[in-house]
Formats: structure tokens, C-alpha cells, sequence
């Protein structure tokens, strides 16, 4: 049992206390897994940091990322207690894998501890700067973390955000932008150099990254360009003034070409998958594109509503906005606002909504015809909401007004109050358009007051009859009658409205009503709420003269009886885009925190040059698949057509070479054992010092006849030949030397540049473990280029590399020309000072550049040397305590034998072996190729595969990775 | 951004809660659960809550309440999009998204939360990106894990992750090669009680299943793409060479995804496969009513109709119903007054028909309106808008993969008014 395990067993016993125990079988797996389950409930565990922050070192990784969510959770609480983990983190920000990097820099930035603010400053700052995009991205992810822990760190954030901006690669772009919108939306200065490239990158950055950049670039086109429909809306408003003025005033309209390339670059993703990313491009084109292109989002959004309901929702919120402003954008989708019966409600209020906006005088009739069926609907709510959208489009559209009254009028005759109740506060709001011709109606309605229940509706009938009683002078003093007998079983906002038309009675009727006015007025006297009481003594003070009665009195038939204007019935989404779309705040029609104000037009632009980068820095040398020739950004339809040219050709070369694999398969295969042939001669000519007497041997090789099956067979001995020569080359050996040290295994080939990237042209390389002649403290990588193409490739050369300090390129001599379909092999030298960072370089064909990188596996950086068993225990007694590293492993069934040992090792790292008198111990040596740093590894095997594995070097970082690399070889 | 994450079942249990920031109190969803009461149906919650110092985004789907908490500003499009795709992962690596399937695999489920936000920021939602790293629970891994303690989580560093194409992961091989399309297409529509079209258009997708080894460059090209107004895609389709060929050229996911969803030119007229007669009333004076409906093939291309089902929500007030089906059988849940006939195939010669009497709660008045049916129905081997699918290539790849198409029509919101 490894350490680790005791520890989580121990942990493990703590937690299966607080539930209650699993099945026997199943106990060594659920035990470890028990304590999230409690958090994912929502249950406090806490009480069980100390134990379960101990196996934070554990090497189980599912045990350790549980280790991870706990402490994540619960190290706000445990401050103390969490920092103990800080420094397994701090080592992992240091890892040579890029992914345990990444993951440790995650877990560090979400430790919500004060204290370790520095260090993740720290942290931050270096993983900014990191070779990995994927540790970039991490970089930007922990920035908004860090921010919300302490927001005085805002100004060195800052500079990261601006350098993490300039980054090129599409996996960063999303997240430093989210970064930027959390901490510095109102830094827009820093977008400037950024805009084109993150316009180009856009349609390859993941979709979640899409939907803020859009947003942010959105926010940033508005201070930035002119309104493209100024001509248009300034015409608008001039058109109420004068017409001669508009024609002088008119500026011709130039739209900024960077405005142009944003508008082009967001509309592929108006097809995305993804709702929020279609809903993002729909807003962008809605607040930013002129008048004339808005039209293509229709499409897109009307596609949404066929999604979840919950995406309906918002969707038709926005279109309801959108629909105000443009209807005519959705006019052609009408059909598709149609409304089912197994709409949920909010969607059909919704879609009404949409219905509404969109009628006019071509559709009305249609529009009617619907809104007929859905009167009938079981739904009242919805049928309430119809009715007010009938009333709506007779105001708005005057043919229909008394098709829509009729319509309206016969429902008061419906068995469902609701309904009635809805009509006559929708009649009574038309009423008020035209009141004179439609007495008949307010007859009708006064007789509804017998039956109808709804407090909103008897006020309104009140209301109306009082508003308009000289056309019903006879039913008027009637009605009031019949209210003053049931005032006080009336609901306030009813006897409100009786008291009122007692008013309004009283001063054109007095005659007839004045009793009972008073009446009513005295009982409104003693109500128990007091704006009935206040509004019973103020109308009493205006309408009854008596000695004490001011001046008002004389107004009061003015007061009462003014014309008043006719509501206007509108839309809740007018006026509702000042928000930007897609927003939560448009959503709910309120400024939600953190939203950014969508900014206004300027009324002149700003200078366009800031947005001007230096044509190295352009955005075209980071993409690769684009051509070194084209012209840049500005002049953009050339650049669309280019990027159609380039991607067809790819696929075309792709076709043509399947069909030629299957025809010339077996001579091709020929072919490249020859060309490798080839190579190993043209990298023994760099080799010659060192191996003289190789060469002889090769060429011994080269004579025989046969040719495929011997090239492979040679291929593969190459390597060990080279070490046999060296066993030759020393004095005597105490053993032996056996046939097993020789691995058979082939070299590994690693991909540098695949086919589709490189648009034909494949480049494999593969660490040949040769010395490189021209430079002994260089690594020999072998290169082999691929051209699949159907055009020759030219001049392929390395340019512009890109180095860790203190790292050297020997590069190969440039290839003047890869003709289609031949195989080329070149040997590079690399001086990776003994690290494992990756070295980065362009590789040029005569019409693109490709960033590649090379990262060497741990054990390539060192050159086997010869030590006899004497000088090994010497020199391994020197190595001690710090710089030996020790691990037990369990050796895999299949790896168990001394031969299959020494192959394993002599694999995983450039070894070789050192004699030795005990077959239970295999022992190794090897110096690194910079700096000459012994390296010495020994295996000793125990029974039932049981082995210690022990490394002893200088350099302390070679050493354990090495130990993990063997450790692994040696496990699998 | 997103802040939390509560899943709740329908009687207002929350059963699992994840936070990706700072903890938030469970008793925010209160605000939700309050709302939740009000509506009639749990279709109606509002998605979009405000409460004092937090937003509620949540969505309703497989019967469970997936609840958010948000603290500022974004886009709620992006939160819906995102819980949604946690319903599918769910979906995706346990067979079906429910409650007690949630609860059963808790700690995975956890995981990939854990691994699909970061700080409220979507880290990794690619179902293959996420297979990688939490491989998903099969019966023989489930017996192995407990015998031997392995668990789950992938022990080799993933690198889906750092790719370009991050929809894929490495190393994919396979012995039987295989790249199935399903071309589905629904049909939505709105009849009105004279059998007239008010509404009608058809919403297809390209359901792919691709078991293919190794990185396989896929071409897909149809015979009348003309016919395709409004497509989106899955974002491994290049999209310039749509534009300019109206080909499908993608690298795919390994395993299901949908490639692509489609919208027929509204140019074309829609073919409805069947027609309805039907008759529904009620009398004005007895406490009942008559129900009569008859399916019959209209435009069906010659392919034979297959489950063909009607379903229909009768009003609140009624009693009970006494009907007989010709052909096929029907269930009524008097609780939720939910008729549902099952037809089967039609056949033309003899048309199925449901006829009955309905009767009414005493007392209760004629209800005003009928209720609507809604049709549902197969076509096999028929894409109702013409749409064909011409060739597949393959490129990148050695070998001869199998490949199939399959067309399907089915009814999408397919409703008749009475």
C-alpha cells in the first residue's frame, strides 16, 4: 500500500462515520467519494478539512480532485488549515505538463483566502506569460477571481488583462475578454490594437467565448464608428420640419472598414448551435448594422423559437423590442408568431405581444381572424391578455376600430366574467376615442353593472357613464341609484368611481341626483379607508356651494368635466432598446449590476488609426491556413473570397491523394524506405567523427539487395549499433555484453504539423539519438517532411524561433523543393538546455508559415556514456540525499524479466547500459547533452514484481521527471 | 456568472447544490419555490426571477428544475443554453436525466460540474472533451471500480482540451468503422376546424452517429441543398464551404451528435400526410357531448403512415367519456382529463375513427371552446420535404468505413383546431 492510500483511509474512516456504511464489496470505492455527495447536498463537512486537506498530495487523481472541490469549498472557512495545501500547488505551477500547470494555477486562484494574494498575483503574472495557450487561458480565467478576493489589485491586473489581450490564440481570447469585461469594461482603450484580431479570430474561438466578445465589441463599435442609419433617422425627424434642409445637411455616409469586418466576421455565427451566440450576433446586427442588413437575423431568431421553452422566452422578449423599432423585419415570419394551445402562458402573452407589433393594414384581417380563435381559448389570462391586443390594433390601425368594437361589444355577452370584465376596460379606453357615436355601447355596458363582479370592470362602466353622461342622460341618475344602494359592499377602487359620478351628476343633473349625492357622500364620510374619506370631503367642499366654499367651486363643472385625452395604448417593450438586447437588464426592463451602458453614437468618429498595427504584429501571420501574400485587412471582400480559395484547395488535395494512397500504396511504401535510407546516410555524413566505423556497417546494409524489409531491420538497429560500437570503442567488459540491451523498439515518431493544417505538407519528427555533430551540446531531432499536396512544395525553411533564454537552433539546411507526393527527411540540432520547455519556430514553405514547437520528452536530453560497475558505485555515492530519488513500483506482469526491463528503460530515456554483476538489478548511465550532468538509474526487482527504481542526478527537476517517465514505462 | 447551481424536483426538494464561486444560502431558491407554487403549470414558471440581490435563471426539463444563481449582468440566453447543456451531458453519460438518476451517480455528476465551470465561466462543455476526463459508467467499469477500487476519473491527462478541435478526441479506434446519418424532419402545423392549413413548415436535423478511427476528414453533399433556407450547424462544419459549395465538410465528434438542423424554403408548400375529420360537441341543455374523429392518409407520398397518435386535453368539466375505437386503443386520465388514442398504422381502406358519448359535470355550463388535437406520426424511409442526401466521403483515412442514411418524417407541433 502506498503512503497516500493510509492517508485516505484515515480520511476515509472519518467520513464513513458521518454516513452510514456502504455495502461490504463496494467499500473501497464509495468510502473516498462519501464526503462530496455531503457538500453536493448541501450538508456542512467541514469538520473534516484537516483530514481530507492531508491527501492533497495524494496521487490518485480522482481522490485528488475531490481533495480539490473540498478544499475550494470549505477554505474560507479554514483559512489556516487551507494554506497548508498552498505549497503542493505552488510545485504544480511549476510542473513540466502544461495540463497539471493549468490545473493547479485553477485550484490556487479559487482558494478565497486573503492572505494568499500575493502568490497568486505572483502566479497569475507567470502563467500569463506561459508556452501554453491552455495555461494562458487558466491565466485569464483566475483573473475575475482574484479581482472579486481583493479588487485593489485592479491596476496589476490590468497589465496582465492588456498583455493576455494581445495574445493570438483563439483559446485565449474568450476568457481574457470575460476577464476584461469583470475588471475593466471601461478600459475600451485597451481593444484598440486587439479589435481585428478578435474580429478574425472570432469564428474559431469556443462559443461561450463568442458570445462575450461579440457583446464586448459591441459596446466597443458604438464609441468608436458612426451611426450607419444617421442619414436615415436624422431624415426621419427633418421630415417634421423641413425638407430642404435635410438635403443640404446630408453627409454621404462611409462606413469605417473595421465596422464593415465586424459586421462580416459575426454573421457566420448567426448559424451557430448555440442560442446565445445567435442571440449575441442578432443584438450586435440590431444595434450596429444599417437599416438595410438587420433583416438576416430574422431569420436566424425566428429559427430559435422552435428550441426550449425557456430560449422561446427571451427570444421573444427581444424580438418583441426588435419588432417595435423594424417591424418590417419580421413581418414575412408573421405565421411563425402563431399561437398553440400548448403554449405555456408566458409564451403566449409573449407572442401576442409580437402579433400586435406587427399588425398593420395589409395583415389586420388576418391578425383578426386569429385573435378569434384565441378568444375562445380555456386560458383566461391569455384570452385577457387577446383582448387587450385587440384594442391595441384598433387604436393603432383606424380602419379596424369598429370591426374591433363590434367584436368586443358582443363579448360582453360572455359567460366568463374575466373576459367581460377585460372588454370593458379595452371598449372603454376606445370610448374615449370617439364617444359621440357610440352611446348604444355605453347603454349596453350600464346594464352589465347588475352582473358583473369584477371591481376593475364596475369602474370603468362607472367611469365612463359619468365621463359621458349627457349621451345616456336617462340611465345615468339610474345606475347611481342602484350603486348608492350597494356602496357599502363595493371594493375601494369601485366606490372611488361612485363617488365620482355622483360628482359628475350632480353638477350637469343636480336636479334629479342631488339626494343622492349626499347620500353617497355621507357614507363615504364614515369609510374606513381613508382616501375615501378624504376624496368624499374634498369633492363635497368643491361641488356643494355653501358660504364657506372658496374659489374653486366655480371651476368644479370645469374640473370634472374637462376633455380628457384618449389613453394611448403602447407597447411595454417601446422604448425598451435603450438596454442592449440579449441583456438581463432588457429582460427585465432594469439595470441589473454590472451591466455596461450601451453607449451612443458618437456625432464624429474617432481616429480609426488607433486601431492600426504593425503589419508583423498583423493579425494575418497568426493564421496559419491564410496565405503570406494576401493583402491585409483593409480591402475585406478579397480576403472572403481568398479564404473560400484556400480551404477548397485543401479538401481537393485531400480527395485526389485517397484516391492515389489505394492505387499506389505498395509503391510508395518502396518509395519511403529508400528516401530513409537516404536520410540516415545524409545525417551519417554529419556524424562521421564520432562514428567512423558505422558508416562501414550502414553501408554493409546498403549492399544487400532486398530492399524494404532490410531498411526497416536497419532502421531500427541503428541506434544500438551505435552504442555497440562505443562497448567496441572500450577496454574489456566485465560481463558480456548480452544481445537484450539492444531495444527493438521503434523510435517514436511525434507529429510537428498535420496534414489538414498544413494544407498538404506533414512534417513528423523523431529524436534519432545520434550525436549531432556540429554541435555536441545539441539534441539531433530528425525531421521528415510529407508533401501530400498536389503542388510541389518550395524552399521549406525554419525562420523567426522563438527560444527560452540561453536555448540554441541549429537549423537544417533549407529544401529547395518537396515535389508532390515524395517523403523528406532532415536532421535539426536543438540546444534545449537540459529543460523541457519547448522551442518554437516558424516553418516556411515558399507561401506560408507555420508556428510549430518541439518539446522533448525528459529523456532525450541526455547521451548515453560507458561506466564500468566500479565507476557507476562510485559515482552514485557521490550523488546522494538530495540528488537521489527513490520510488517502489510494481512491475506490470508483462514487464517482468531483466529484457524487458532494459528495453523499457532504454526507451523511455537515451541510456545506456552499465554492466553488472546481479541480474536482480539493471543499471543505466547517461550524461545530459548541455551541461553534462550524470545521470544514473538503477532498477532492482524483488519477488512478485515488486522493483525499487532509483535515479541519481545533479539536476534534481531531470531527475524526477525521469523517475515518473521510467516509472510509467516500466508500469504500463 | 453563474454563481450556483441547484437541481430541484417537482415537489420543491433541492437534491444536489454546486457552487462555483462564494456559497449562496439555499434559501434563495425560496423565491423560486414561491413562484413555482403559483403556476398552474411548472411550464410556467418564469425563467428569469428577480429577487433582492440575486436573478434566478432556471429552466424545466425531464420532469427536474435546474435553478441558477446569477449576481450580475449576462446575457440569460447564455445561462439557458448552458443548463440546458448540463441536462444533455446528464442525459448523454447516464442514459436519462432524472432524479434518482442524479442521485445515484452524485459524485460523478458532481465532478463534471466541477469540470465544466470555472469561476461561473464555461471550462468544458464538449461531451468528448468531457468523456476524457470522467469516462463515463458502464455495468462492467461499475463492477471492476468496486472490486478493484479504480475509479472513474481518467487517469491519462487529456489533451482534448488543448486541440483545435476540441469536439474530438485523440486516439479514437474502432474495428468496425461506421458513419450512420438520420435525416429527421418534422412537420409543424396548425389546421383549423375546416381541415385548412393556417400554418405549416417543416423543421428537419441530421442526427449523426460516427464511429469512425482516427481523424477522418467527412464530406456530406445532398441532392437539392437549394432546398434548405435556415440551417445551423455543429461548429466542426466549416461554414465557408458551405456557403460557397453547399457542401458539409466536417472532422465529426466521435460518437452522436446532431450535425446539423435545417428549415425548408417557405417557398414550398408543405405535404400534410394526413387529414382529420373530426366533431366535437356538446348540447346546450343535457350535461353532454359527442366526440367523433377519423384519420385518414392525405399527401403521404406513398409510404405507408405509422404511429399515428392524437392526443387531446378535454375540458376541466368533464365527467367521464364512453368511446370505441375501430382500430388502435385509448387511455383517458381523468385527473388530468388526458385522451390519448393510439392508432398505429392507417390504413386507407379502412380508416380508423373514435366515436363516443362525453359527459359533463351536473351542472356545469358548455364549455366554449373545443379542445384541440394534436397529431403525432412516423413516415419511414420519407423525407417529407424531398431533401436527399447524394454522397459521403471520407478523407484522411485509409480505410472503407460503412456507411447509411435513414429518412424519417415525424409530426413536430402538429395541431388541429376544432
Amino acid at each position: 500500500v502506498q503512503n497516500s492510500d493510509v492517508g485516505y483511509f484515515e480520511n476515509c474512516r472519518c467520513v464513513v462515520f458521518y454516513e452510514q456504511p456502504p455495502p461490504a464489496c463496494a467499500v473501497r470505492s464509495q468510502k473516498r467519494s462519501n464526503c462530496e455527495p455531503m457538500i453536493a447536498r448541501g450538508k456542512n463537512a467541514s469538520d473534516l478539512f484537516p483530514a481530507v486537506v492531508k491527501n492533497v498530495a495524494c496521487k490518485n487523481i480522482e481522490v485528488k480532485k475531490l481533495v480539490y472541490v473540498y478544499l475550494v469549498r470549505y477554505a474560507e472557512e479554514q483559512q489556516d488549515l487551507a494554506l497548508l495545501s498552498i505549497s503542493t500547488f505552488q510545485r504544480g505551477l511549476k510542473d513540466p505538463n502544461q495540463l497539471i500547470r493549468a490545473s493547479a494555477l485553477r485550484v490556487l486562484s479559487s482558494i478565497r483566502v486573503t492572505i494568499i494574494v500575493p502568490i497568486m498575483m505572483l502566479a497569475i503574472k507567470e502563467a500569463a506569460s506561459d508556452m501554453s495557450p491552455y495555461v494562458r487561458k487558466t491565466a485569464a480565467h483566475a483573473i475575475p477571481k482574484l479581482y472579486s478576493l481583493d479588487p485593489e489589485q485592479k491596476d496589476c491586473l490590468i497589465e496582465v488583462i492588456e498583455k493576455l489581450l494581445a495574445d493570438k490564440t483563439t483559446l485565449v481570447a474568450g476568457s481574457v475578454v470575460m476577464a476584461f469585461e469583470e475588471v475593466c469594461p471601461e478600459r475600451i482603450d485597451l481593444i484598440h490594437k486587439n479589435y481585428r484580431k478578435l474580429c478574425n479570430l472570432l469564428i474559431d474561438v469556443e462559443e461561450w467565448g463568442q458570445v462575450v466578445i461579440i457583446n464586448m465589441l459591441t459596446r466597443y463599435a458604438r464609441t468608436q464608428f458612426l451611426n450607419p442609419n444617421m442619414n436615415e433617422d436624422k431624415e426621419e425627424k427633418e421630415k417634421k420640419k423641413t425638407e430642404a434642409t435635410a438635403i443640404v445637411k446630408r453627409k454621404p455616409y462611409v462606413m469605417d472598414p473595421d465596422h464593415r469586418l465586424l459586421l462580416r466576421n459575426t454573421k457566420p455565427l448567426l448559424q451557430s448551435r448555440n442560442a446565445a451566440v445567435v442571440m449575441a450576433v442578432a443584438q450586435l446586427y440590431f444595434h450596429l448594422a444599417p437599416k438595410a442588413e438587420v433583416g438576416v437575423i430574422a431569420k436566424a431568431l425566428v429559427r430559435l423559437m422552435r428550441s426550449h421553452s425557456e430560449v422561446q422566452y427571451v427570444v421573444l422578449q427581444n424580438v418583441a423590442t426588435m419588432s417595435i423599432k423594424r417591424r418590417g423585419m419580421f413581418e414575412p415570419y408573421l405565421k411563425s408568431f402563431y399561437i398553440r394551445s400548448t403554449d405555456p402562458t408566458q409564451i403566449k402573452v409573449l407572442k401576442l405581444e409580437v402579433l400586435t407589433n406587427l399588425a398593420n393594414e395589409t395583415n389586420i384581417s388576418t391578425i383578426l381572424r386569429e385573435f378569434q380563435t384565441y378568444i375562445k381559448s380555456n386560458d383566461k389570462d391569455f384570452v385577457a391578455a387577446t383582448i387587450q391586443a385587440i384594442g391595441r390594433c384598433a387604436t393603432n390601425i383606424g380602419e379596424v376600430r369598429d370591426t374591433c368594437l363590434n367584436g368586443l361589444v358582443q363579448l360582453l355577452s360572455n359567460r366568463d366574467e374575466l373576459v367581460v370584465a377585460e372588454s370593458v376596460v379595452v371598449i372603454k379606453k376606445l370610448l374615449q376615442m370617439q364617444p359621440e357615436q357610440h352611446s348604444d355601447i355605453i347603454k349596453h355596458m350600464a346594464k352589465l353593472t347588475d352582473n358583473i363582479q369584477v371591481p376593475m370592470a364596475r369602474a370603468s362602466i362607472l367611469w365612463l357613464i359619468g365621463e359621458y353622461c349627457e349621451h345616456v342622460p336617462k340611465i345615468a341618475p339610474d345606475v347611481l341609484r342602484k350603486m348608492a344602494k350597494t356602496f357599502t359592499n363595493e371594493e375601494d377602487i369601485v366606490k372611488l368611481q361612485i363617488i365620482n359620478l355622483a360628482a359628475k351628476l350632480y353638477l350637469t343633473n343636480s336636479k334629479q341626483t342631488k339626494l343622492l349625492t349626499q347620500y353617497v357622500l355621507n357614507l363615504a364620510k364614515y369609510d374606513q379607508n381613508y382616501d375615501i374619506r378624504d376624496r368624499a370631503r374634498f369633492i363635497r367642499q368643491l361641488i356643494v356651494p355653501t358660504d364657506k366654499s372658496g374659489a374653486l367651486s366655480k371651476y368644479a363643472k370645469k374640473l370634472f368635466l374637462a376633455l380628457k385625452p384618449a389613453p394611448v395604448l403602447e407597447s411595454p417593450f417601446k422604448d425598451r432598446d435603450h438596454f442592449q438586447l440579449g441583456s438581463l437588464s432588457h429582460l427585465l426592463n432594469a439595470k441589473a449590476g454590472g451591466y455596461q451602458v450601451l453607449p451612443d453614437w458618437p456625432e464624429a468618429a474617432p481616429d480609426p488609426s488607433v486601431r492600426n498595427v504593425e503589419v508583423k504584429e498583423s493579425v494575418r501571420a497568426v493564421e496559419t491556413v491564410t496565405k503570406k501574400s494576401k493583402p491585409r485587412i483593409g480591402s475585406s471582400e478579397s480576403e472572403s473570397e481568398e479564404d473560400d480559395d484556400s480551404e477548397s484547395e485543401s479538401s481537393e488535395s485531400e480527395e485526389e491523394e485517397s484516391e492515389e494512397e489505394s492505387e499506389e500504396e505498395t509503391k510508395k511504401k518502396k518509395k519511403v524506405g529508400n528516401e530513409r535510407l537516404e536520410n540516415t546516410r545524409t545525417t551519417d555524413i554529419h556524424t562521421h567523427t564520432h562514428s567512423e566505423r558505422r558508416n562501414t556497417h550502414i553501408l554493409n546494409c546498403d549492399s544487400q539487395p532486398n530492399t524494404i524489409a532490410s531498411v526497416q531491420v536497419f532502421d531500427t538497429i541503428c541506434k544500438p549499433a551505435w552504442l555497440y560500437m562505443q562497448f567496441l570503442l572500450n577496454p574489456p567488459l566485465p560481463v558480456s555484453v548480452p544481445q537484450t540491451i539492444i531495444p527493438s523498439g521503434n523510435l517514436k515518431t511525434y507529429e510537428l504539423l498535420h496534414r489538414i493544417t498544413g494544407e498538404g505538407l506533414s512534417v513528423e519528427y523523431c529524436f534519432s539519438r545520434q550525436p549531432f555533430s556540429p554541435d555536441p551540446h545539441m539534441v539531433a531531432v530528425k525531421i521528415q517532411f510529407t508533401n501530400s499536396a498536389t503542388s510541389e512544395a518550395k524552399s521549406l525553411h525554419v525562420e523567426d524561433a522563438k527560444l527560452q533564454s540561453g536555448m540554441r537552433i541549429k537549423e537544417f539546411p533549407e529544401i529547395e523543393v518537396l515535389p508532390a507526393g515524395e517523403t523528406i527527411s532532415v536532421v535539426m540540432g536543438i540546444d534545449f538546455c537540459d529543460s523541457t520547455q519547448a522551442a518554437n519556430f516558424q516553418l516556411c514553405t515558399h507561401t506560408r508559415k507555420f508556428f510549430v514547437s518541439i518539446q522533448p520528452p525528459v529523456g532525450e536530453l541526455m547521451m548515453p556514456i560507458f561506466m564500468t560497475e566500479n565507476e557507476f558505485k562510485k559515482e552514485q555515492g557521490q550523488l546522494m540525499g538530495m540528488n537521489e530519488i527513490t520510488e517502489k513500483l510494481t512491475l506490470e506482469e508483462k514487464c517482468q524479466g531483466e529484457h524487458a526491463v532494459v528495453q523499457r528503460v532504454t526507451t523511455a530515456a537515451n541510456l545506456s547500459r552499465v554492466p553488472c554483476g546481479s541480474d536482480k538489478e539493471c543499471r543505466f548511465a547517461g550524461k545530459t547533452v548541455t551541461s553534462g550532468s550524470l545521470v544514473l538509474v538503477s532498477v532492482v526487482t524483488k519477488e512478485d514484481g515488486a522493483a525499487q527504481l532509483t535515479v541519481n542526478c545533479e539536476k534534481m527537476v531531470i531527475g524526477t521527471m525521469l523517475v515518473k517517465d521510467i516509472h510509467q514505462a516500466l508500469t504500463q | 456568472m453563474i454563481n450556483s447551481l441547484f437541481l430541484i424536483n417537482p415537489s420543491g426538494e433541492i437534491f444536489l447544490e454546486k457552487h462555483w464561486k462564494s456559497v449562496v444560502s439555499r434559501s434563495v431558491c425560496d423565491y423560486f419555490l414561491e413562484a413555482k407554487e403559483k403556476a398552474l403549470e411548472p411550464e410556467d414558471v418564469p425563467p428569469v426571477i428577480h429577487t433582492p440581490h440575486h436573478y434566478l435563471i432556471s429552466i424545466y426539463r425531464d420532469k427536474l428544475f435546474f435553478l441558477s444563481v446569477i449576481q450580475t449582468e449576462v446575457p440569460p440566453l447564455f445561462v439557458i443554453e448552458f443548463l440546458h447543456r448540463v441536462a444533455e451531458m446528464i442525459q448523454d453519460y447516464f442514459g436519462e436525466c432524472s432524479e434518482t438518476v442524479v442521485k445515484d451517480h452524485m459524485v460523478m455528476v458532481y465532478e463534471l460540474l466541477e469540470e465544466m465551470l470555472d469561476n461561473g465561466f464555461p471550462l468544458a462543455t464538449e461531451s468528448n472533451v468531457l468523456k476524457e476526463m470522467i469516462r463515463p459508467p458502464t455495468i462492467l467499469r461499475s463492477v471492476v471500480n468496486t472490486l478493484t477500487g479504480t475509479s472513474n476519473v481518467g487517469d491519462t491527462l487529456l489533451t482534448g482540451q488543448l486541440s483545435t478541435i476540441p469536439w474530438r478526441r485523440a486516439g479514437v479506434r474502432y474495428t468496425n468503422n461506421e458513419a450512420y446519418f438520420d435525416v429527421v424532419e418534422e412537420i409543424d402545423a396548425i389546421l383549423d376546424q375546416s381541415g385548412t392549413t393556417v400554418f405549416a413548415e417543416i423543421q428537419g436535423v441530421v442526427e449523426a452517429c460516427v464511429k469512425l478511427s482516427g481523424m477522418p476528414d467527412l464530406t456530406l453533399s445532398f441532392m437539392n441543398p437549394r432546398l434548405l433556407d435556415d440551417v445551423s450547424f455543429h461548429p466542426c462544419v466549416r461554414y465557408k464551404l458551405w456557403e460557397s459549395e453547399r457542401v458539409l465538410s466536417f472532422i465529426p465528434p466521435d460518437g452522436n451528435f446532431t450535425l446539423m438542423t435545417y428549415h425548408v424554403n417557405a417557398q414550398n408548400l408543405v405535404a400534410i400526410p394526413v387529414y382529420v375529420k373530426q366533431s366535437i360537441s356538446f348540447f346546450e341543455c343535457g350535461s353532454d357531448g359527442r366526440l367523433d374523429v377519423t384519420v385518414g392518409p392525405k399527401q403521404t407520398m406513398g409510404k405507408t403512415v405509422e404511429g399515428v397518435m392524437v392526443t387531446v386535453h378535454l375540458p376541466k368539466t368533464i365527467l367521464s367519456i364512453n368511446l370505441t375505437a375501430t382500430q388502435g386503443s385509448y387511455t383517458y386520465d381523468n385527473g388530468t382529463k388526458l385522451l390519448v388514442w393510439d392508432i398505429g398504422k392507417l390504413n386507407p381502406q379502412k380508416l380508423p375513427n373514435l366515436r363516443g358519448s362525453l359527459s359533463l359535470q351536473a351542472g356545469a355550463p358548455k364549455p366554449e371552446e373545443n379542445p384541440s388535437l394534436n397529431i403525432d406520426l412516423k413516415i419511414q424511409q420519407l423525407a417529407i420535404s424531398g431533401l436527399k442526401v447524394n454522397r459521403l466521403d471520407m478523407f484522411g483515412e485509409k480505410y472503407k468505413p460503412f456507411k447509411g442514411v435513414k429518412y424519417i418524417t415525424k409530426a413536430g407541433k402538429f395541431q388541429v383546431r376544432t
